[in-house]
């Protein structure tokens, strides 16, 4: 109960910190801001990453790649297709992001 | 979070603070142009820190699925965000939005297929949160890229009887299985079963939407993405997503909020309501009785001698690719000392500030791009306002008819200036289906035709004049 009552104070204060900052971003960057943002939003790579690297439990579901030699489990095959996802969402998002902010930036 | 604090914990919790400071500089850096490439990249570092210290977990012991993972990811996002033009830039974020969501709804159910012992309620619940609004954005999302691309689905609103209701049982089945897989924690079962429903309740709430409404919908699902990565950090106890999550889904929700007062509308009326049937009372033959027609070559006789310009971009001059011939006649209007300025509707284009980086991406200094009060401000003194490809945000009916469908929903006043040129193919109404007096009134010409073309056959004339 303790993590959560914490948890749940973390996510109150950042969404305070959140509506704080993002209220000063002007219109005209607003579709900088939403890609940025987005690409911030692909930290679930952290907990792809857990789940796609994590030790295979008993409970799980056992798949053997034998040509890779690798044994692979349900939730590390989840947390690969997470981190694909993730990854995407991370580079894609931040390098959209520097490539119109460069354009705002050209005739400054 | 294990109870012990190894000393790698430590280090990695301060790494994690560390990128979390680093997501909230990047943000505050967008606040103004000059800064907003450095906090790009700040943004960028902290994710690379957060990536990077979370190898370093104990828990982490193989690998190969990682690396190959990140390489075909980062290949796929490389190779999108390189090649996508600036006008497809609302169909890209909608998808990357989707990956997002996706990701949410995957690392959650990973979680639960390898819990062994109860991962307790809070988690539970949580997972359950990550599985409905992460399937939601994911599917959300691929429907507005659909729309927006013009693949798959149509651009407009899908409309049926009874769809509210489909979507209220939609929900509430994929709450009950939640509940359910939150009482037995090994019921995975459950958990794609909420997953399915959340994923056609995503398809339904987005395809229900569509045209104008879109940059509603993108920022809603921008809000959403966040709101995912926020649940799943709940999953994992662990702050930065909670915290990078909390910051994403505030951004959302601040731009959907200003997407629905720039149209007067309720976030529910967006989603639910839509513009209902077409005004017939008054003919739009009537209405148009009097419309005049213009060419470029008079279009570039009256640029000639004015003194200010405003021109007032929409959803067409992306369509039309307009932006660079814009930016033509901009120099060329400056070098004989003519001042010109851009009015910006926030609405205008398919998502929160299409039409500035469109104009950016031309070469238009920012300083020139004007938000909808400021340049009301100066229209009464404007020589000449010239709209490419926008017409509901410049339809003074939402001024003076309290029956319109758009009444009350701020625009810019062009029929303010003095003269008011509207390059349109045809005059055939905008997402709103009404029609438009402004084409008819006494100081507007209609110059007819593609947007781009006729920009540039007004620069050649003035060139040559």
């Amino acid at each position: 109960m303790e993590s959560f009552l914490m948890a749940l104070t973390v996510f109150v204060l950042a969404i305070f910190v959140g509506f704080e900052i993002i209220t000063k971003v002007p219109p005209t960057l607003h579709t900088p801001l939403m890609s940025g943002s987005n690409a911030i939003s692909g930290i679930t790579i952290v907990g792809a990453i857990l789940s796609a690297g994590g030790a295979v439990m008993a409970k799980d579901i056992i798949f053997s790649i034998a040509f890779l030699n690798l044994e692979m489990s349900l939730s590390s095959l989840l947390g690969f297709l997470a981190v694909i996802f993730a990854t995407i969402n991370v580079v894609g998002g931040f390098m959209v992001t520097h490539r119109m902010l460069e354009m705002f930036r050209r005739k400054d | 979070m294990p109870t012990e604090y190894s000393t790698i914990h430590v280090i990695i919790t301060i790494a994690y603070l560390l990128a979390s400071v680093l997501f909230i500089f990047g943000l505050k850096g967008l606040t103004h142009p000059r800064t907003a490439v450095r906090g790009n990249l700040l943004g960028a570092t902290g994710m690379f820190i957060a990536v990077i210290v979370t190898l370093l977990y104990q828990e982490v012991v193989s690998f190969q699925l990682i690396i190959a993972g990140v390489v075909i990811g980062g290949l796929i996002g490389a190779v999108l965000a390189v090649k996508i033009e600036m006008t497809a830039m609302p169909q890209l974020v909608a998808l990357f939005n989707g990956f997002g969501g996706g990701a949410s709804v995957l690392v959650a159910g990973g979680e639960l297929v390898k819990a062994t012992s109860d991962p307790g309620l809070q988690a539970l619940i949580a997972i359950a949160a990550s599985g409905l609004i992460g399937a939601v954005t994911f599917w959300g999302s691929l429907v507005a890229f659909g729309k927006l691309q013009g693949v798959g689905v149509p651009d407009a609103p899908v409309r049926y009887p009874g769809e509210q209701i489909v979507k209220i049982i939609l929900l509430l089945a994929s709450i009950i299985f939640g509940i359910m897989m939150v009482m037995d924690f090994t019921a995975i079962g459950y958990y794609w079963y909420l997953v399915i429903l959340a994923s056609v309740l995503g398809v339904l709430l987005v395809i229900a939407i569509g045209g104008a409404d879109m940059p509603v919908v993108i920022a809603l699902l921008n809000s959403y993405s966040g709101l995912a990565a926020a649940a799943t950090g709940f999953v994992l106890s662990n702050n930065v997503l909670i915290i990078a999550g909390s910051l994403v889904g505030a951004s959302g929700l601040i731009l959907t909020n200003i997407m629905c007062k720039a149209m007067n509308r309720s976030l529910a009326n967006v989603l639910f309501g839509g513009f209902g049937a077409v005004d017939t009372s008054k003919p739009a033959d009537d209405i148009y009785a009097n419309v005049k027609a213009t060419s470029p070559d008079e279009l570039a006789m009256l640029l000639e001698t004015s003194r200010r310009v405003v021109l007032v971009p929409g959803y067409g001059m992306a369509v039309s690719q307009a932006q660079h011939a814009v930016r033509d006649l901009f120099n060329l209007l400056e070098s004989k000392g003519v001042e010109m300025e851009f009015g910006v509707h926030p609405v205008a284009g398919r998502m929160p500030g299409h039409m500035n980086v469109l104009l950016a991406e031309a070469d238009i200094p920012y300083d020139k791009l004007k938000e909808m009060d400021e340049v009301n401000s100066i229209l009464e003194q404007t020589d000449v306002a010239i709209v490419i490809g926008a017409n509901d945000v410049v339809n003074p009916v939402a001024r003076t008819d309290p029956n319109s469908p758009i009444a009350g929903m701020p625009i810019i006043d062009v029929d303010k200036a003095k003269t008011v040129i509207v390059i349109k193919r045809s005059l055939s109404p905008g997402f709103a289906g009404i029609p438009n007096p402004l084409f008819a009134l006494d100081n507007a010409l209609m110059l007819f035709g593609d947007g781009k073309k006729m920009i540039q056959e007004t620069v050649t004339a003035l060139k040559e004049g």
